[in-house]
């Protein structure tokens, strides 16, 4: 196996009395789609956290590319190739689809610090702008502020802006909350083949679609990963099965 | 006409008038009417700064008026060098131009923007206000109890600075030198504006966690915001000092810092014309209503009533309606 792009390494961060995430170790390679899945309160959103950059860890470290980044500022870390969406979108509000791609652009070339050429007549950036709203299907809907847009259209211009940044890997926080059936199939989809630009590590709630995507899967309880494995090894598992997934196996 | 025409066509018209009024009292002869519309021009300056860091960066500096104070005793201090042929300190003379003195301020102001910038905006919200706040009443005692330069009395300027090829001591002249200033500084903050910088100052005003998600660090872009709006704010106070020939600490006080917070509202904030509006509104309220009463303040408070509860885009939102960022 190639090096994986990114290294979880033993995090552990406790609030008090409650060690939100325990001792997690796990690794993203190339080409896949790692998905991390566990009930409420497993300590999901803290492990995006620390990855993110959002939460300092009491110990263990993060290795991106075979770089430590564990002591890097969250816009650091997104310089040098991390692209998160968020669990709640999270967009620039009063700018448009356009810009808010055009915004991230700006940023993955570092040149934020430009004071008189205006941005909005940057045609190249216009142009790049609109080819990646147009590889999520927004382009039609590129000039509509993003606190206008639909609920799944922003889920899809959270997707275009990580895709602008055109990151080592995607770090996405539940992509599919709230999309219906025939938004999250077209989702599916898109990271079935997004997943070869870039690995994609997927928290995700919707099982049909974790099992269907993911080439590996962790199972988080506790702030604990308790196991790793394919689909078919996720299923089997007793552990799993008796914290987690229930008596029922998923379909 | 879509709002960003008729927000064009506001701006062109206040900048005429702005320009047309005082040129008629000149005609007139009519020099109190000039310098009121010095006092406008010099204020909105003073804005333009702080809404670089309040309209577009969501920065709330209840401190501004540290930088006009201190651009005013740059001025002060220079002229009062200049006019008894001391040195400043260690042999530097002070100087009574115009331009020398601006550069002066500004760099002095930016450099004190930095430092305070650079402690406050470690915090947000209630506590970025209350130490901007803090940094300026530090400024003001520091003046009041300072003797050399005046102390709470203030200093006087005898004889107004120099600007080349001009003369200052005729309000009309003066007046064309602040207008022009006044002009510079909204070409620069609407260049600023559009520009890369803008979009990502702008950017993190509305969401911080996302911009430092694809990487632009909101530190770094406020801070030199923070650092822009100090530097024009402490040029205006170097103007203002000229305009009225003196300078004190209650240039520095926090009812100052107020009034440019509420000149910002009343105007429009991040507008490009919201200062120039806001300090029309204040400068008149207080020509007009102070003349009819004392407690003309008292109406200037409704009128920000009214405008924070049912005009939040200030003037300019009321007229053209809500700004476009594209």
């Amino acid at each position: 196996m190639a090096d994986p792009v990114l290294e979880l390494r033993g995090l552990t961060r406790r609030f008090g009395a409650l060690t939100a995430t325990d001792d997690v170790s796990l690794t993203l390679r190339r080409g896949e789609i790692h998905a991390l899945i566990g009930p409420n309160g497993a300590g999901k959103s803290t492990l995006m956290g620390l990855i993110s950059g959002k939460i300092a860890p009491d110990a263990g470290e993060v290795w991106l590319g075979g770089q430590n980044i564990t002591r890097l500022s969250v816009a650091r870390r997104a310089q040098l190739g991390l692209g998160r969406s968020f669990q709640v979108s999270s967009l620039i509000p009063e700018y448009s689809a356009l810009r808010n791609v055009m915004l991230a652009l700006q940023a993955r070339q570092g040149h934020s610090y430009r004071f008189l050429r205006p941005v909005m007549r940057d045609q190249p950036l216009r142009a790049e702008a609109r080819a990646i709203l147009a590889r999520v299907g927004l382009d039609a809907r590129a000039s509509v502020e993003a606190a206008f847009l639909s609920h799944g259209e922003r889920r899809l211009l959270e997707i275009a802006v990580a895709l602008a940044l055109a990151p080592r890997c995607f770090l996405l926080d539940e992509p599919m909350a709230g999309l219906g059936s025939e938004g999250t199939a077209r989702l599916v989809g898109f990271l079935r083949r997004l997943k070869q630009e870039a690995p994609i590590l997927l928290v995700e709630h919707d099982m049909d679609a974790v099992f269907r995507l993911a080439d590996r899967i962790s199972v988080l309880v506790y702030g604990r990963v308790i196991a790793t494995g394919t689909g078919p090894e996720i299923r089997a598992n007793a552990q799993v099965r008796a914290v987690y997934l229930g008596e029922e196996a998923p379909t | 006409m879509d709002s960003a025409r008729k927000e064009w066509l506001l701006n062109a018209v206040m900048a005429g008038a702005l320009f047309a009024v005082p040129l008629w009292a000149l005609m007139a002869n009519e020099p109190f009417i000039i310098t009121l519309a010095t006092r406008i021009a010099i204020l909105a300056i003073a804005a333009v700064g702080l809404n670089i860091a309040l309209g577009l960066g969501g920065m709330v500096s209840f401190g501004h008026a540290l930088y006009l104070g201190l651009g005013g005793y740059v001025a002060g201090i220079a002229a009062h060098h200049a006019f008894n042929g001391t040195p400043v300190f260690a042999g530097l003379p002070g100087t009574n131009q115009m331009l020398i003195i601006w550069g002066v301020a500004m760099v002095v102001s930016g450099a004190l923007a930095a430092i305070v910038g650079a402690l406050s905006l470690r915090t947000s919200g209630i506590f970025f206000i209350m130490i901007t706040l803090a940094f300026a009443q530090m400024g003001f005692f520091f003046t009041l109890s300072w003797p050399a330069y005046g102390g709470e009395d203030g200093l006087p300027i005898f004889v107004r600075n120099q600007f080349p090829g001009l003369n200052t001591a005729r309000p009309w002249h003066l007046f064309v030198i602040a207008y022009g200033v006044l002009i510079l500084a909204l070409a620069a903050f609407a260049l600023l504006r559009a520009a890369r910088f803008g979009a990502a100052l702008m950017a993190i005003r509305q969401n911080p966690d996302r911009a430092a998600a694809i990487g632009i660090s909101p530190f770094g872009i406020r801070l030199v915001a923070f650092i822009l709006s100090g530097m024009i704010t402490g040029l205006a106070g170097a103007m203002m000092a000229d305009l009225t020939r003196f300078v004190s600490p209650a240039m520095m006080a926090w009812t100052m810092s107020g009034e440019l917070i509420v000149i910002i509202i009343l105007g429009g904030v991040g507008r490009l014309f919201g200062p120039v509006a806001g300090a029309a509104i204040l400068v008149g309220f207080e020509v007009f209503f102070g003349g009819l009463t004392e407690h003309w303040k008292l109406w200037l408070g409704l009128v920000l009533l009214g405008v924070v509860l049912f005009a939040r885009g200030g003037l300019i939102g009321l007229i053209a309606g809500r700004g476009q960022h594209g």
